[in-house]
């Protein structure tokens, strides 16, 4: 009954206001985003969704055919080697990562005299162009002049030397995992902010407790930080699904498909074979992926994630 | 905002190696990320014989400064570069003006159905690219603008989710006071948020121009969609391109239009960087929730 009469009250007071004149500047402003929403996204959403059902080549009309993208997905061999590959480097690329920023992040957090410096060394690359990155890596990574081969054969004593890093299926996925780590200075960055934010009392408590670092890191900061991990892990997920441009230009997915991404695949699809709604198919299935990670982790962070509030 | 502390709690005052332990590491993991660019660096200057030398040579010798004027020559260089320049500079124009205005309207207007699009527009982000890409192409080759710069620079100026969301939060922060104060003068709405809410913002607008730089920059696979024809390519893209036709010859000179590539967007950093911290420490308030 209270809440009744308080919804009719709220409802008069609100009337008493034109509408038309609020809607009016309201939409008004909004405006370039109601345009760009409908003609840059909502359109092509469903469009996609359409094209997923049809025979859609671009330059002649789509033709409706049912299921059959979806059918002939599962049983195309190449869908699977490429979505096994961005599988497999999401899994290694993404702790990986988020173990050498939090290591430097660590580091970062003590705070010595030219600390700002530092953290701008291990931010540059993640401004570097990636086509800039692909072209300066694949010279490191040459099997015949390259410096990390190089490099390797002097720390060795010449035992491992002449690896065919981005041409022997055995390292080339190992060598784009590897090559990623280079980009971690976003998550750094962040990782570093998370850290400032947690409180020295916390610690002191610990203190008092005889905690060693260890079990302060393991207690108190991780915990502290975790929605920040979390946010980032999710944003890997997402990102790690869709490489596309370091492959692309650095091994156009070889040696032997080995290092054929999923979006490299749905690209290939849709602009090399000219397979229009396979390639939106192959769309919504990385999204129907990345939906079920993310709600994976959505069900992990409930145990893991520590909300201060 | 609570003292921020460490779980090494001040092991630098008590222990007297610690602080040049912490350089040494620091230094060590610096240089490891910073050699990639010193080796492009060094490769860009070098006489091509070195390029290829084994055991490979740090040092140029001498310093061939020839090479960049050779890669610039060798490819449209200042074409691409002021193609890049276009696509960047009227995308920054179009990404601050609009979603300024887009989040304004979602920040201070209160219109019927505000909220439930708001929810739409942050939804929208959920989508991954390729979705949309097939129908986005489709659309700008209804438009006649595949083979053009358009598709790389009209969509910048309908607004983006994460701009919008990111200056809304920055509008929310202002107090209403100075704007109900100007409502009562008589002020119009655009005038309000050009002579109140613009000034404030400017931070924040820093920062959804930089990031706009930064990502006209160094797109490629945009580019990689809907340019055809040479003379428009990006310096991404043309780079890409040298790369495919010349790549694991004439390292010096890819190494050298790599290094002029990467340039400006080091030079912005470099000169930006509080505005860019500020806009990726951002990042870390959101919540995925």
């Amino acid at each position: 009954m209270a809440r009744e009469s308080a919804k009719r009250r709220a409802l008069r007071a609100r009337s008493r206001v034109p509408l038309a004149p609020i809607l009016g500047k309201g939409l008004g402003f909004a405006s370039p985003w109601l345009v760009g929403l409908i003609l840059f996204t909502l359109y092509p959403i469903a469009a996609s969704v359409i094209y997923s059902f049809t025979d859609y080549s671009v330059l002649s009309a789509p033709r409706w055919v049912g299921l059959n993208n979806f059918s002939e997905i599962a049983g195309d061999e190449v869908f699977w080697i490429s979505l096994k590959n961005a599988l497999l480097y999401a899994l290694f690329a993404i702790p990986l990562g988020l173990i050498v920023s939090l290591v430097i992040a660590l580091l970062l957090d003590f705070k010595v005299k030219g600390v700002g410096i530092y953290r701008t060394l291990f931010f540059l690359p993640s401004v570097t162009p990636l086509v800039a990155s692909a072209i300066i890596w694949l010279w490191i990574f040459n099997s015949q002049f390259g410096v990390l081969n190089f490099m390797l054969s002097k720390v060795t004593f010449g035992l491992v030397r002449d690896i065919g890093w981005l041409s022997d299926t055995r390292y080339s996925m190992s060598a784009l995992i590897l090559m990623s780590m280079w980009g971690v200075g976003h998550t750094i960055v962040i990782l570093l902010a998370a850290l400032q934010d947690v409180p020295v009392s916390l610690y002191e408590a610990a203190d008092m407790d005889g905690a060693s670092w260890w079990q302060k890191v393991r207690h108190v900061t991780l915990p502290l930080i975790s929605p920040v991990i979390y946010f980032n892990v999710i944003m890997s997920i997402i990102g790690a699904l869709q490489v596309f441009a370091v492959p692309y230009i650095m091994t156009s997915g070889g040696p032997a498909r080995s290092t054929l991404f999923y979006a490299m695949y749905l690209y290939d699809n849709a602009f090399q074979f000219l397979r229009m709604g396979y390639a939106c198919a192959m769309a919504w299935i990385l999204f129907l992926i990345i939906l079920a990670l993310t709600s994976i982790s959505v069900k992990l962070s409930k145990a893991h994630v520590y909300y201060v509030n | 905002m609570s003292i921020a502390g460490s779980p090494f709690g001040n092991l630098l005052k008590r222990k007297w190696w610690a602080t040049p332990l912490v350089h040494a590491l620091l230094v060590a993991g610096s240089t490891v990320f910073l050699f990639p660019m010193l080796w492009m660096i060094s490769t860009s200057l070098k006489p091509i014989d070195q390029t290829m030398a084994f055991p490979p040579k740090w040092l140029p010798e001498p310093f061939q400064w020839r090479n960049y004027v050779d890669a610039v020559n060798y490819i449209p260089f200042l074409q691409y570069t002021i193609n890049t320049l276009m696509v960047s500079g009227f995308g920054i124009i179009g990404a601050v003006a609009s979603n300024a205005l887009v989040a304004y309207s979602f920040a201070r207007l209160s219109w019927p159905g505000r909220d439930w699009l708001f929810g739409l527009t942050l939804a929208t982000m959920m989508i991954p690219f390729p979705v949309v890409m097939v129908p986005l192409y489709s659309v700008f080759r209804e438009l006649g603008w595949i083979g053009t710069l358009a598709p790389l620079i009209v969509p910048a100026y309908f607004g983006s989710a994460f701009n919008i969301f990111l200056l809304r939060q920055f509008f929310l922060r202002v107090p209403k006071d100075m704007a109900e104060a100007a409502t009562l003068d008589g002020a119009s709405e655009f005038r309000i948020f050009w002579s109140i809410y613009v000034p404030l913002a400017k931070p924040a607008l820093a920062v959804v121009a930089l990031f706009h730089f930064i990502w006209a920059w160094n797109d490629f696979l945009g580019p990689l969609l809907y340019l055809t024809d040479q003379s428009t390519y990006t310096l991404s893209l043309g780079l890409q391109f040298y790369q495919s036709q010349h790549g694991g010859t004439q390292w010096h000179l890819l190494m050298a239009a790599s290094t002029l590539t990467v340039l400006p967007v080091i030079a912005i950093f470099f000169l930006t960087q509080r505005t860019f911290l500020r806009g990726i420490t951002f990042l870390k308030n959101v919540d995925v929730n």
